[in-house]
């Protein structure tokens, strides 16, 4: 009996991670052939999609790194980007319950994505295996299409031609959309654009991206009168995200 | 950047990446589930990807440049208005420019 009303959950849990990984993963493509035009090699693009496993940073690397940025600003970019990675931790944990070496993995695999389909099941058997399934189907297919991606890249010669500038442009325009479905966040966006732009002349190549997340910093902190409206549309939209799957093809990892 | 100095980048920033993941199930619950710790991480992420799209869009070695790329960036917004999944609207981006470029634009 009991098994029979758990099993579909799961089932569902498990549909619900492919379609995710799959599209999901097909933008690792993108990611992969924008890597080696910023000036990556595919190795070092791989290493990327192994181990920073997260495309917001990982776009936000090539993009310093491109750009002409310091080793320091790459960095710490990727990294800022990835913060939210830490705040998925907290809902992840108590669902996979997990202990020892498999931490490590779980930890790799708390991206948007499966932080989104985990966190939607209602059944806990469900919520375990719509993270395990969509961490690690994101993991596979993310890693398969980058390496594509990057040997495509490869072949393409001059990137401007065939105005692969703009596509890595638009590739952030992609991962920033769905988060900006409140005033706060429009209006921090809005700001840092100003920001980057302005700075641009005078400062060293990816500074003006780092002080723009300064902006956020000090709106986020000083602006109180508006609890955590930016913060629950974010977490709400990802959890929509996952519970109905139809729009995970906005990025969000 | 390039060979060693980019290759130490990528390990740093793949290790900064993995720990602040990691960070999230070590702690304790309630230090990071506070509403004003991801009010601002939300923000940040806002802030350095609206900052990444308009220094790929619209600057070119340490100038603010406009030219084709800013019609390829309008045509993936009209793409995500229209709700296209992220490899369209990244094509869309990219041909809009080729074509702009090919046609004599900058």
């Amino acid at each position: 009996m009991r098994r029979r009303a758990v099993a579909p959950a799961v089932s569902s849990a498990v549909r619900q991670a492919v379609s995710v990984a799959l599209a999901t993963g097909l933008y690792g493509v993108s990611f992969g052939a924008l890597s080696v035009v910023a000036g990556l090699d595919v190795w070092q693009t791989m290493a990327l999609s192994l181990v920073m496993f997260s495309g917001g940073s990982q776009f936000a690397f090539i993009g310093v790194a491109g750009s002409g940025g310091s080793p320091g600003a790459a960095i710490a970019t990727a990294a800022l980007v990835g913060l939210r990675n830490a705040l998925y931790g907290p809902q992840v944990a108590p669902l996979i319950e997990v202990t020892g070496p498999r931490r490590l993995l779980a930890a790799q695999l708390t991206i948007d994505e499966s932080t989104a389909v985990g966190t939607a099941q209602r059944d806990p058997a469900a919520a375990r295996a719509g993270f395990w399934w969509t961490g690690a189907g994101v993991f596979l297919l993310w890693n398969a299409f980058t390496l594509v991606g990057a040997l495509v890249g490869d072949s393409a010669g001059d990137p401007r031609r065939y105005g692969l500038d703009a596509a890595a442009a638009a590739a952030f325009l992609a991962l920033v959309w769905p988060r900006l479905s409140n005033r706060t966040a429009q209006a921090v966006a809005g700001a840092a654009v100003v920001v980057a732009l302005s700075t641009t002349p005078v400062l060293p190549s990816g500074v003006p991206v780092l002080l723009a997340a300064a902006v956020a910093v000090l709106v986020g902190v000083l602006w109180r009168s508006r609890p955590a409206a930016a913060v629950t549309d974010a977490v709400a939209s990802h959890q929509s995200e996952g519970a109905s799957v139809r729009r995970v093809e906005e990025p969000g990892s | 950047m390039k060979g060693a100095v980019l290759w130490l980048a990528v390990v740093a920033a793949g290790v900064a990446t993995f720990a602040i993941k990691l960070v999230g199930h070590l702690l304790p619950r309630h230090w990071l589930a506070k509403p004003q710790v991801a009010r601002v991480a939300a923000l940040v992420t806002v802030a350095l990807l609206s900052a990444l799209v308009a220094v790929q869009a619209a600057t070119r070695g340490g100038h603010v440049v406009l030219d084709s790329r800013l019609a390829g960036l309008g045509a993936a917004a009209v793409a995500l208005v229209a709700k296209a999944p992220f490899v369209v609207v990244v094509l869309v981006a990219a041909v809009v420019t080729a074509l702009l470029r090919w046609a004599g634009l900058p």
